[in-house]
């Protein structure tokens, strides 16, 4: 498979990077981008796309490929790809679900433990000599607060099932009612921001759920709120987000994503009621090598012809 | 009035005394004992021969001496859950009751000991350093963490917070082992008797033990080296169960892989060659610093005290076991 060619249009692990370049022939899109002739001379050879959470192949990228048969996302989200497209030109589309939904329920939780008890404060406190001079405020209890979560899929399930353990009582917003969870369901945001302390977005973004945490969502939230973000930075409009922590109209929040990573607010970065990640919910070993095999295993089948593991569409 | 109101000594004013300190003042008369110029023990000499009862924290030594000058005390309150810093024996010769703050800080504690755990495995206040230092669009991505399910995680006293941490812990799917006094009926977490073979068997150690003469400097070298060069050792529960020098020495040398630690030998000193690790996750004795903790405890201490002095059960009495 050597001489099947590979646009890698991100940064990925360096395991994924060897693999890939084992099987076969990959160029790195920052090397094409500042190289068009280079970029004219593979257009005609790239059968298959790795893409990334932050970078995956849109309309123009996909019209420059004229023998694109796939595109493999190392990523759940797929809101990077014009799946319109991709479905016009027959082009198969993957992504990695249910290896990282561990990971990043996971890095939800954590981010709601270190900002309602104020971890990282804590640690910087202590690292300060702070500690010499007096004790540390007291800060908020996790444990069986309400919490809300904007999307039961498979990994605000996840959420869910590790909060019961907190004690947590759990409410949940959907496109549609699940059934079979216990969970109390809203059909409206509104009124699960207004029902709950805790909110976490572990939806899809799509252009349904772009800004779905708006002001009218904060409003609702409270000034004892608090948001953890572990979606997509589109998913909240940050400057209605940052103008709340600042105003004191929300009390905190936890953040994994913004909306132009990797650059933060910068109001947010002398804030002590936020944790800011550098969008890292999968990013451990264990998960990173997993997310990489199933990326392999889907463009194998591919170029196999056999059906792949894990297709979006 | 405040003389007719039942008298408590207080020799240094616990935090929640503090934040507490007008509710408190209108139901008992409390005997200030840090605020007089006179020295601890002609103070209680003087004034306190007539006391039954003492409010302390957790960090107020109350020791043989101490006790020999309170002929007439009956009970200790004390706003911690542990009972190191009380000399028991003299205690139980004398049959002094002792009430602490039971299992009201069991919540809070195990949270953060699973937040501790979380932090250092998948490296969020480093990473949180990592973003405010304007380092995200330089150095591109932060290293990868380890993922915690799947992990084992040996609880070191599966007492009320043990089993806390343990049941959430199942919820992210680690695989739960422990070490206590005795084998627990009724749990069916694989029992290890020594400690040693514990952290041999764990990926992770969780100390959520009382400080006692058996458990000093209980995680030592020998613990450390068992637990292995990838292994995290969180503690919650006093900082002298672990030998610290050792402690530090591993984690410097890379024996051990990573650490979170609320609690310290020498409170408020930490060792300061912690400061310049990213693998280690730093608490100012805090597990039960929350206003709801607090407020549970202003409630406990209260409803302790007003017990005692109607001559009813205590709320939260320390048995001998």
């Amino acid at each position: 498979m050597e001489n099947i060619c590979v646009l890698l249009t991100y940064p990925v692990p360096e395991y994924l990077v060897q693999k890939l370049e084992k099987r076969f022939t990959v160029f790195k899109f920052r090397e094409v981008a500042s190289n068009p002739q280079l970029l004219r001379e593979i257009s005609n050879s790239i059968r298959a796309i790795v893409g990334t959470s932050v970078c995956g192949a849109d309309a123009g990228l996909i019209d420059a490929l004229p023998k694109l048969e796939i595109v493999a996302s190392y990523s759940v989200g797929f809101d990077k790809i014009d799946l319109v497209k991709c479905k016009e030109r027959g082009i198969t589309v993957t992504n990695t679900p249910d290896v990282l939904t561990d990971d990043v329920a996971d890095s939800a939780i954590g981010l709601a433990l270190a900002t309602l008890r104020r971890m990282c404060v804590c640690d910087r406190f202590v690292r300060s000599g702070k500690w010499k001079k007096g004790d540390f405020e007291l800060t908020t209890k996790f444990s069986g607060k309400s919490i809300g979560i904007v999307g039961l899929g498979r990994i605000g399930s996840a959420i869910a099932k590790r909060a019961e353990a907190f004690g947590s009582s759990i409410s949940y917003h959907s496109r549609s009612e699940k059934p079979e969870s216990n969970y109390k369901y809203y059909s409206n945001i509104i009124d699960l921001a207004t029902n709950c302390q805790i909110l976490f977005v572990a939806c899809a973004l799509t252009k349904e759920t772009h800004h779905i945490v708006d002001r009218k969502v904060i409003d609702a939230l409270g000034p004892k709120g608090i948001i953890i973000n572990i979606g997509r930075g589109a998913h909240i409009d940050e400057p209605e987000l940052v103008s709340a922590l600042l105003e004191g109209r929300l009390a905190g929040a936890g953040l994994d994503v913004f909306e132009h990573e990797p650059e933060v607010p910068e109001e947010l970065l002398g804030l002590e009621n936020v944790v800011l990640q550098p969008h890292a919910g999968s990013d451990t070993v264990e998960t990173s090598v997993a997310m990489s095999d199933l990326v392999i295993d889907n463009l194998e089948a591919c170029f196999q012809n056999k059906p792949v593991l894990t297709p979006v569409i | 009035m405040a003389d007719q109101l039942p008298q408590v000594l207080v020799l240094r004013p616990p935090p929640v005394f503090t934040l507490f300190e007008t509710q408190f003042s209108q139901k008992f008369h409390f005997l200030r004992a840090w605020e007089s110029p006179l020295p601890t023990a002609e103070f209680l000499a003087t004034h306190a021969a007539s006391v039954k009862a003492v409010l302390c924290s957790g960090s107020t030594p109350i020791t043989a001496d101490i006790l020999r000058h309170l002929p007439s005390l009956q009970l200790i309150v004390t706003t911690s859950a542990g009972l190191n810093h009380i000399n028991l024996p003299e205690c139980r010769r004398r049959s002094i009751s002792i009430a602490n703050a039971g299992e009201i800080f069991s919540d809070d504690c195990a949270d953060l000991a699973v937040g501790l755990l979380m932090d250092v495995l998948r490296k969020i206040s480093a990473a949180d350093r990592f973003i405010r230092a304007g380092l995200w669009p330089i150095r591109g991505d932060y290293p990868l963490g380890s993922k915690l399910g799947g992990k084992r995680v040996g609880i070191v006293g599966l007492g009320s917070i043990g089993l806390e941490v343990a049941k959430r812990l199942e919820a992210f799917g680690c695989i739960i082992l422990y070490n206590s006094r005795r084998k627990k009926a009724n749990i069916s977490y694989p029992f290890y008797s020594n400690v040693c073979e514990l952290a041999a068997n764990s990926n992770a150690l969780i100390i959520c033990c009382a400080l006692t003469d058996e458990t000093r400097h209980m995680i030592n070298k020998e613990v450390m080296k068992a637990l292995g060069k990838e292994g995290v050792i969180i503690n919650i529960g006093r900082g002298a169960i672990i030998d610290e020098k050792e402690l530090v020495q591993c984690l410097v040398q890379g024996e051990i892989g990573g650490a979170g630690l609320d609690v310290f030998e020498n409170e408020p000193d930490v060792p300061k060659e912690l400061f310049t690790l990213d693998n280690v996750v730093l608490s100012p004795h805090v597990a039960v610093f929350t206003q709801e903790s607090f407020s549970d405890l202003y409630d406990l201490m209260v409803g302790n005290l007003e017990a005692f002095f109607s001559n009813k059960t205590l709320l939260s009495p320390v048995l001998d076991e």
